[in-house]
């Protein structure tokens, strides 16, 4: 306790304060160091969409239509649905946690602009569902010769369904968070959510043999629209006229997508609590 | 020219539903000073420094901290104010140097992350996962964040509890270090030494009021507060009276038992006395 103190004085230069591009790095390390870290996370979050893959290529082994085997109808329901757990569930359930441990109310106390949380969240989310995605797409190519999208065309609707897709599931991720009033509560507000929209939206059952009011009521939701726009990349251009509509419908995928983001940010602003309701 | 008040509160009030927790209250912590808040649980102190802080809302009232008002405050008002949270290891998977050097980087001029850490006497632990630390530990890490901007403001809530009485002693240090150094402090406390060891000044709350201010030697006028002589008849009965003029009544008694007065003792109340008399009037 010698050391000597520099003394503390009004006059400050701004000048050693991280630029707004620096912060969102360091934050987006921060959150995927401590992701990495917590293991049960990253194998629940990273072999989930393969296990089940897995289960599903081994269960059924047939063909859905003429030359589409079921894995490779089903590979683009579980693409959606990894993109969803990284995003949606993970925040969902974690960010409750960090507000009740009062890591939100810390980040408050600091000169950190808010936005900076928001921005950390977004890296670890993509750089964990690209990593997530490559895993299950190098699994799937190995074990059921999985084929790839052929074309550049096809190639870029998979990145832009994907954006579109994991953007808004995590601004819904964020808004949800709110819901819980405590740390526990975070799973049992999202799990249920997450499993039904699994379940009505084409993941787990081939969509057009849901029943027609289920199909309706899913296609208010982005899971539907993200596994219609990758069914568009990873199945033949024939498979088209199986879907609902009678084609793939990409406009109507970015417009719901995109409808979603805004609906997500404007809940996140409007909603996000930065303390828990004990705290006032 | 910087004013010489670091906080200013008037008409300070806040109530939660039917539940006030604030009822009014007045305050000026100078700039420099040690300024202690003492009061009971549930008196209103975490409701009140929350408002300094910026954490709260106020119903009524007004507030400037370092000259901006908490709720609205100027750009550059987060990197002059530390605050030391009652944290319960919220980075349980990052170490303790991972954790301050993170924080430094909001600050537009922090300390060296290695030098605060070192400070709160953790050097031994830097590389040590937060999770590992043990309670106390983990107050210190609390205040390596709260230091680690440089503040000129720097907020202290309940910053002992759970320290063994040697890490006490050594955290006070740090405070009068800091405050040495010119840093304003605020501090809320159940503990009556330690507002007495570090204060230049203690509130004492209650009921959501301020219902004094004073140093520590002067609160509840215990400077004039009357001293209780106590002594031991030939009877062996313990006999006492309170006196204004002790020394007066101890010569006397000296004269009475013919030199040695058996069993004596002069005390003046102590400042948990007065604080215990205090508290229990409202």
């Amino acid at each position: 306790m010698t050391t000597t103190l520099k003394p503390a004085t009004a006059a400050r230069e701004a000048s050693h304060q991280p630029g707004p591009l620096a912060l969102a790095l360091r934050q987006g390390r921060l959150e995927l160091t401590q992701f990495l870290r917590s293991r049960e996370s990253v194998v629940f979050t990273m072999g989930f969409p393969i296990i089940m893959i897995l289960i599903f290529a081994a269960v059924f082994d047939g063909e859905i239509a003429p030359g589409v085997s079921f894995p490779q109808y089903f590979i683009t329901g579980m693409i959606a649905a990894g993109l969803m757990t990284v995003s949606f569930q993970n925040l969902g359930i974690w960010i409750p946690i960090e507000r009740d441990r009062g890591v939100l109310k810390r980040y408050r106390g600091t000169p950190m602009p808010k936005w900076v949380y928001f921005a950390g969240k977004v890296i670890m989310v993509v750089v964990v569902g690209i990593t997530e995605t490559a895993l299950l797409i190098a699994v799937s190519v190995a074990v059921f010769d999985l084929q790839l999208p052929g074309t550049a065309a096809k190639w870029l609707t998979f990145g832009w369904v994907s954006v579109l897709g994991i953007t808004a599931c995590t601004l819904c991720g964020i808004a949800i968070s709110s819901l819980a009033r405590t740390a526990r509560s975070g799973s049992a507000v999202v799990t249920p959510v997450a499993l039904i929209l699994q379940f009505t939206s084409g993941v787990f059952f081939v969509f057009t043999q849901l029943p027609s009011w289920m199909q309706q009521v899913a296609a208010l939701f982005p899971l539907k629209w993200m596994c219609q726009g990758l069914r568009s990349v990873f199945l033949p251009d024939t498979f088209a006229g199986q879907e609902p509509g009678g084609s793939y419908e990409l406009g109507r995928v970015a417009l719901v997508l995109a409808a979603w983001c805004v609906i997500g940010l404007l809940l996140c602003l409007g909603t996000f609590r930065w303390t828990t309701r004990r705290d006032g | 020219m910087e004013n010489e008040l670091a906080i200013v509160a008037r008409g300070l009030r806040k109530a939660y539903g039917e539940n006030t927790a604030v009822a009014e209250v007045d305050l000026e912590v100078r700039r420099g000073e040690v300024f202690a808040l003492l009061g009971p649980n549930g008196a209103g102190k975490t409701t009140t420094v929350e408002i300094l802080e910026g954490y709260r809302r106020r119903d009524a009232g007004e507030v400037s901290v370092l000259g901006s008002d908490p709720a609205t405050p100027a750009a550059n008002w987060r990197n002059r104010i530390g605050i030391v949270l009652q944290g319960v290891g919220e980075f349980d998977e990052l170490s303790v140097s991972e954790v301050v050097h993170h924080f430094a980087g909001f600050y537009a001029d922090a300390d060296d992350p290695e030098k605060v850490i070192a400070r709160v006497g953790l050097a031994g632990k830097s590389r040590a996962r937060t999770h590992t630390l043990s309670g106390g530990q983990k107050r210190r890490l609390d205040v390596a964040l709260g230091i680690i901007g440089r503040p000129e403001l720097l907020f202290l809530d309940e910053p002992t509890t759970g320290f063994d009485p040697e890490a006490r002693r050594e955290f006070w240090q740090l405070i009068r270090d800091l405050a040495a150094a010119g840093t304003t402090i605020v501090l809320t406390t159940h503990y009556l030494d330690e507002a007495e060891a570090l204060a230049d000044r203690v509130g004492v709350i209650a009921s959501g009021r301020l219902i004094e201010v004073a140093a520590p030697e002067h609160l509840g006028n215990r400077q004039q507060a009357h001293a209780t002589v106590s002594w031991r008849t030939p009877e062996g009965l313990t006999e006492s009276a309170e006196s204004a003029t002790p020394t007066e009544l101890v010569t006397e008694l000296a004269a009475r038992f013919g030199g040695e007065v058996p069993g004596l003792t002069v005390t003046r109340p102590t400042l948990e006395d007065i604080y215990l008399q205090m508290i229990g009037h409202r």
